[in-house]
């Protein structure tokens, strides 16, 4: 076990399927010669060349749309974008095309390719910078969606993505990439659609993804602390194919649910997820699943604002108490 | 409104004037080609009459794009390729996948909606498929397949290969964000990609030139400096032949990537629901081109150079019609597909994820 950061794993599971599979390159702005916006693929031009590590045109349809024809070829693509905000002039590469081409083909050509980047509100990048794109791809049949929440599940689910024969929407935490964790030594692949419990609890169950599980883990240490509750943690990872059972089983046990998400409210990942919950564990349940989101405004610039709009500690917390009826 | 009429008519002088034929002896490309080349515009031809036939029955549904007037562009490009290019075009499709080597069976199939079609009865019109013959689709959203093509161009080059890819797509494309994206990567790359804008003068209802700022497409090109770019009869198709026969070379020898403008005429309406003529054009304007027939002016251009006989000719069309006729049939005995497959082709993995559970009691 190693200790590294959240884009350290993004890296090496670049480099591992690289070296691995020669059909696997990686594409987008910065990529190459700036080593990523992020950093993410440093030092990948260099070991592979420029037709595997490619500099783009800041030109998001066209080579994403890119991506998608050398799929058809039998290749394999991971599309980097800058951010997940920039591909909404990709949206049209991704959605009619990537993740409708087997399906419309009559199965003839499979799309295994991995679109990339960053998700999610920073610090003070505002309203066309913030965007959380979860549900804009959760919701599309023919696309895979991970959003992983450490440097362990980062690198184990990109490995799984490359990999895979269909589109894998890939959602890293802008956030996250200074965030440390272990990571096992050997080859570490994480399946896609499958939740993880990160902390073992009986008294509340809470949902999360992505930097939310960050979040939610800090809340739980204080809910222990200061209210005597123990929170199970199960970090959703996939959010398509989504995990239910993994959620049911939980809320099972612990009879009370807090479903977080960074972004907004209406037709969220957690109102998928609630409306799973209530389906098939309505008769476990001790209180009304409470939800928690990021406000339903554009992301405000001033500082004080923005973080009233992302969920912090303090709103997981409050949610926790009111579903144990101790508010 | 006079000047607007003008306008028209300039524009009608430049599309004609682009058609002056040159008298070139035939011979050199020998009976075989050029058989081929007008069997295969006549099967396109008597096909599309079968589907707007169909059409009308209620045979076929959703968007029918017809391609009838258009058929020596087709013809002429993909007869230029090897068999290991690949093919791209947009959603007026059927000729192409006929002309690249997909049944015509199996493309009345997949109009029909049957599993027999060449897409399993998913895709429809719109949607045509063949992977076994590189025909890459068959797409209906406006120029969304341009950097997909670039994209199959990108991996030859990095596999090293000397495969062509080539696209075809609507003048409309020309005026959009893909185009532009496409061409530039394309250019810079160096990818061997040949694009052909199929400019019939309109895009749906909208003349090319009321919302273009340029007067003849190929001119876009000319901003992509490693781009070779040219304007062709697309009426022509031994004209269409000789052009993609140079851009492949050029694509395979000097991975120089070619747009040609292709200037053509659609002589139905822009889907099977609507008027061959109506608001946006008029009737004279329709007849005027029918005159210049792809299949009637290389049947003149034959029979005038001792290459073809009427009773040759005759023997084709009705061949021709027999195909199409042959295809209908089959596709009308081919069976719609099973409830089951609903799910199928969504993944080529398996479909995880609460299916059963999220909507189990429908
Ligand atoms: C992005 C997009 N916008 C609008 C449409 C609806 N639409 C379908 S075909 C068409 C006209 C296209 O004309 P052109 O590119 O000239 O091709 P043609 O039909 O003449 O072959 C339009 C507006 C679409 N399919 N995709
Ligand atoms: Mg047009």
């Amino acid at each position: 076990m190693a200790v590294v950061t959240y884009r350290e794993a993004l890296n090496r599971a670049l480099r591992e399927e690289m070296e691995r599979d020669d059909s696997v390159f990686l594409i987008g702005e910065e990529v190459g010669e700036y080593d990523g916006a992020y950093k993410v693929s440093k030092d990948l031009l260099d070991q592979f060349g420029e037709w595997r590590v490619r500099d783009t045109p800041i030109a998001e349809n066209g080579f994403a749309g890119l991506g998608v024809g050398a799929a058809m070829a039998g290749l394999r693509p991971v599309v980097e974008f800058m951010t997940w905000n920039f591909a909404l002039l990709a949206y049209d590469a991704i959605v009619n095309s990537a993740a409708k081409m087997l399906f419309m083909s009559g199965g003839q050509y499979n799309i295994p390719i991995v679109f990339r980047g960053p998700g999610g509100a920073a610090l003070q990048l505002s309203a066309q910078h913030s965007q959380v794109p979860d549900p804009w791809y959760a919701n599309i049949p023919g696309l895979k969606v991970c959003a992983p929440a450490t440097p362990a599940d980062a690198l184990g689910l990109l490995k799984s993505a490359i990999r895979d024969a269909d589109p894998v929407v890939f959602i890293e935490g802008e956030l996250l990439y200074n965030v440390k964790g272990e990571v096992p030594d050997g080859e570490h692949l994480v399946p896609i659609g499958l939740a993880d419990v990160k902390r073992v609890g009986d008294d509340v169950t809470i949902v999360a993804h992505s930097k939310m599980v960050q979040v939610a883990l800090a809340a739980a240490e204080k809910l222990a602390t200061d209210y005597e509750i123990e929170a199970e943690i199960v970090d959703l990872r996939s959010l398509r194919p989504l995990d239910t059972d993994t959620v049911i089983t939980s809320v099972r046990k612990t009879n009370r649910a807090v479903v977080v998400q960074e972004g907004w409210p209406i037709a969220g990942i957690g109102a998928q997820v609630v409306d799973d919950i209530q389906r098939e564990a309505f008769d476990d349940l001790d209180a009304p699943v409470a939800r928690v989101s990021g406000l339903d405004v554009p992301m405000h610039y001033a500082r004080p604002i923005e973080k009233m709009i992302v969920p912090s500690l303090d709103h997981v917390v409050n949610a926790v108490k009111h579903v144990c009826y101790l508010d | 409104m006079e000047q607007e009429v003008s306008q028209q008519e300039a524009q009608q002088e430049r599309r004609v004037a682009d058609r002056d034929r040159p008298d070139v002896d035939l011979s050199a490309y020998g009976r075989e080609l050029l058989h081929e080349m007008l069997w295969s515009m006549l099967l396109s031809r008597r096909f599309e009459e079968k589907c707007a036939e169909a059409y009308q029955m209620g045979r076929i549904g959703g968007f029918c794009h017809l391609y009838i007037g258009q058929e020596a562009v087709a013809v002429g490009a993909i007869r230029a390729l090897r068999s290991d290019d690949y093919v791209f075009t947009a959603y007026r499709d059927h000729a192409q996948a006929i002309v690249r080597g997909i049944t015509p069976r199996a493309v009345m199939a997949e109009l029909f909606g049957r599993v027999d079609g060449c897409s399993g009865g998913a895709g429809g019109s719109m949607h045509m498929f063949g992977a076994d013959v590189n025909f890459m689709g068959g797409h209906g959203i406006v120029g969304t397949h341009l950097p997909l093509a670039a994209g199959v161009g990108y991996a030859i080059r990095y596999r090293g290969g000397d495969q062509v890819v080539l696209c075809f797509f609507g003048d409309s494309v020309v005026n959009g964000g893909p185009f532009h994206e496409a061409f530039n990567m394309v250019a810079k790359w160096g990818l061997p990609v040949v694009y052909i804008v199929e400019n019939n003068a309109y895009g749906m209802g909208t003349a090319t030139d009321r919302v273009a700022s340029v007067e003849q497409l190929v001119t876009r090109g000319h901003a992509y400096e490693e781009m070779h770019s040219e304007r062709v009869d697309g009426q022509d198709v031994i004209a269409m032949y000789d052009a993609v026969t140079r851009a492949a070379d050029r694509a395979r020898d000097e991975l120089r990537p070619t747009f040609l403008e292709a200037v053509t005429y659609r002589y139905l309406g822009h889907s099977m629901s609507d008027p061959a003529h109506g608001t946006y054009r008029t009737k004279e304007e329709v007849q005027r081109e029918r005159q210049n027939d792809p299949i009637a002016t290389l049947c003149d251009r034959l029979i005038s150079q001792d290459l073809l006989s009427q009773e040759e000719y005759d023997r084709l069309d009705k061949a021709a019609i027999a195909a199409s006729e042959d295809a209908a049939e089959f596709a009308e005995n081919s069976p719609a597909p099973d409830a089951s497959a609903i799910y199928e082709n969504v993944y080529r993995d398996e479909y995880l994820g609460g299916l059963d559970r999220r909507d189990a009691w429908r």
